[in-house]
């Protein structure tokens, strides 16, 4: 890809890694939140799917707004996850993790169906074979919803790769820090003469937006089989 | 291994819903639950696999206390050992046939036993398949098969059939037979079809409304008169142990030997000497008080009435005893209309004669599990006409 300058290449390896991290960091959350509400009966379970959906209608800045006074480093989160080594404000790891909340609602929600796909009588069958409520998620729950959970795992991925005003409220546009491929198109628009390098993360963006839809599109129609 | 399975469960689902209050023994061999649908069987076969969690019960399996309510004891369904099978099949659609039946038994391969019981139920061919290729009846003894390798100490089978059509029913039967000769735990077998229960159960306890009417050996409890107002006029029969004496008696019948009485059946598959099961319908013994001449049927047998048991509609059952027994008694149903009753004078300590068509023994009706010396299976009603 030697068409891409090597600030437009810094931004799309960073998107990428954000990305990534996003999702793996959401993907363990995603598989509780979903199990417990596909199967779930408890007191809020409406309040946490409720909770789970919010950043998919919150503006993405006040999203963003909302982190950045809990992560700060003078808040008392951010200044525990600075002690930790991990501080998030101004930093891609914050980048990934608000990326990770916006592509929250859409990894849970193809999840949550594949759970309630998968036949409760299979999951019971198991149980009488002798199989604990772990193995039983691990070997029939788990490989029956798979196609569900690569789906998810994909639209986040997407999510997050796009994830452009929750990112640049929380951590701003620092380049090779934070200036993920959304940002950096916003920069390069703002600046005379950086059409043609905005032009061309456009295109990288409508390259890995669309095939991330279609093999999610695909999957989908492989589990309908 | 073999045990005994206690069961003594007190349940009402809901406020104002159906109870359930049953206790019984179900000692080693089959014993069949057997009643109309809402009757309780799948809600008691579900306590014991521990997927219903009465309000009362007390479970016991050999020495094993599965639940005891009134010292909250409750050992969780996969800590059972039950061998459930169910309705439907129910198998794993992500795992081949193999990977069904090892899902028991996790991180070992088939055993000299489990490769047995894969023979046993004709697998050998299918083991790679996908599930979604198999025949309902395939399917089935693939279920039946996933829950024996699971080595379970009890078999609960709830109307393993049912969902299968007559012709595919007729297939696995004889697996069953088998199993049922070979098992060495306790089978609870769940059913509303008489001549499935007649054909394998040991023990039978029959269920009405949430309550068990009668338990006991199905012998003898098929063939009480007086249970046949929860079983149904048209579905009560007496159940005999007999022995092949002839499978060649001419004419395409068979001789079996009843306690010492000998009997004409359509042509039996076995051997002289082979045990067989047979049922004999109420409404297909007739009675007459002197010994009839020129007619068509072939077994007439000298008979002392037991009791008349009146029902409700024009119907009464008669308990007959098989008069020229050498060995213990054997004893049939015959379902009359009580005015024939009234004109042959048929009362207890009566003698009579019970005249049975020999083409009323239906081939589903003969059954037994029959094995040959080499131990292979030998269905006896394969060549019934």
């Amino acid at each position: 890809m030697g068409w891409l300058g090597p600030e437009e290449w810094q931004a799309v390896l960073l998107s990428l890694r954000v990305s990534l991290v996003a999702t793996l960091v959401a993907l363990p959350l995603g598989l509780a939140v979903a199990w417990a509400l596909a199967r779930g009966r408890f007191r809020g379970h409406a309040l946490l799917s409720a909770l789970v959906h919010t950043p998919l209608v919150l503006p993405p800045v006040v999203t963003g707004y909302l982190l950045l006074l809990a992560f700060n480093p003078s808040a008392p989160l951010g200044a525990m996850m600075e002690s930790l080594g991990l501080p998030l404000a101004f930093r891609w790891t914050g980048a990934a993790l608000a990326a990770a909340v916006m592509a929250f609602p859409l990894m849970v929600r193809p999840i949550r169906l594949a759970f309630e796909n998968v036949d409760p009588a299979l999951e019971e069958t198991a149980g009488t074979l002798g199989a604990s409520r772990l193995r039983v998620f691990l070997t029939v729950t788990l490989p029956l919803s798979r196609t569900g959970i690569i789906a998810g795992v994909v639209l986040a991925f997407a999510k997050a790769m796009g994830e452009f005003g929750a990112t640049i409220t929380f951590v701003a546009n620092i380049p090779g820090e934070t200036r993920t491929v959304p940002s950096a198109i916003y920069a390069f628009l703002q600046v005379p003469g950086g059409d043609a390098a905005a032009w061309r993360l456009v295109l990288v963006a409508l390259v890995l937006s669309l095939g991330a839809v279609v093999v999610s599109e695909l999957l989908t129609r492989r589990a309908a089989r | 291994m073999s045990g005994v399975l206690d069961i003594a469960i007190g349940h009402r689902f809901g406020p104002d819903g159906p109870a359930l209050d049953v206790a019984f023994t179900a000692p080693p061999g089959v014993t069949a639950l057997f009643g109309r649908s809402g009757a309780g069987k799948t809600s008691i076969v579900r306590a014991v696999a521990g997927l219903l969690k009465p309000d009362v019960a007390r479970i016991v399996v050999g020495e094993r206390v599965l639940c005891d309510s009134t010292k909250g004891l409750w050992v969780p369904v996969h800590r059972r050992r039950t061998g459930y099978v169910f309705q439907e099949p129910r198998l794993f659609p992500h795992r081949d046939v193999l990977g069904n039946i090892l899902y028991g038994a996790p991180g070992r391969s088939l055993s000299q036993d489990d490769e047995a019981i894969v023979d046993m139920l004709g697998l050998r061919d299918l083991l790679r398949r996908n599930p979604a290729t198999l025949s309902g009846g395939e399917a089935q003894r693939v279920a039946i098969a996933r829950a024996l390798v699971s080595r379970p100490d009890m078999l609960l089978m709830d109307e393993p059939l049912a969902s299968l059509d007559s012709t595919r029913k007729a297939q696995i039967l004889p697996y069953l037979e088998r199993l049922r000769a070979e098992a060495r735990v306790p089978i609870l077998y769940v059913s509303h079809d008489i001549s499935e229960v007649a054909r394998l159960a040991d023990t039978l306890v029959v269920l009405d409304r949430g309550t068990s009417m009668a338990a006991g050996p199905a012998v003898d409890l098929l063939a009480d008169p007086a249970l046949a107002r929860h079983i149904g006029a048209l579905n009560t029969g007496a159940v005999l142990s007999a022995r092949l004496s002839r499978a060649d008696a001419g004419d395409g019948l068979s001789e079996i030997d009843l306690n010492g009485v000998r009997m004409l059946v359509p042509q039996v598959a076995a051997r002289p000497g082979a045990a067989l099961r047979l049922r004999i319908p109420a409404t297909d013994v007739m009675l007459a008080a002197t010994r009839p001449e020129g007619l068509s049927a072939l077994n007439v047998l000298p008979v002392r009435i037991v009791a008349v048991e009146d029902g409700r509609g024009p119907g009464v059952m008669v308990q007959l005893e098989l008069a020229d027994t050498t060995e213990g008694p054997v004893r049939l149903l015959s379902r009359i209309t009580r005015r024939s009753a009234r004109a042959l004078d048929i009362r207890a300590g009566a003698s009579a004669f019970a005249i049975l068509k020999t083409v009323s023994v239906a081939p589903a009706a003969i059954g037994g599990a029959v094995l040959t010396p080499s131990g292979a299976p030998l269905s006896a009603d394969g060549t019934v006409p």
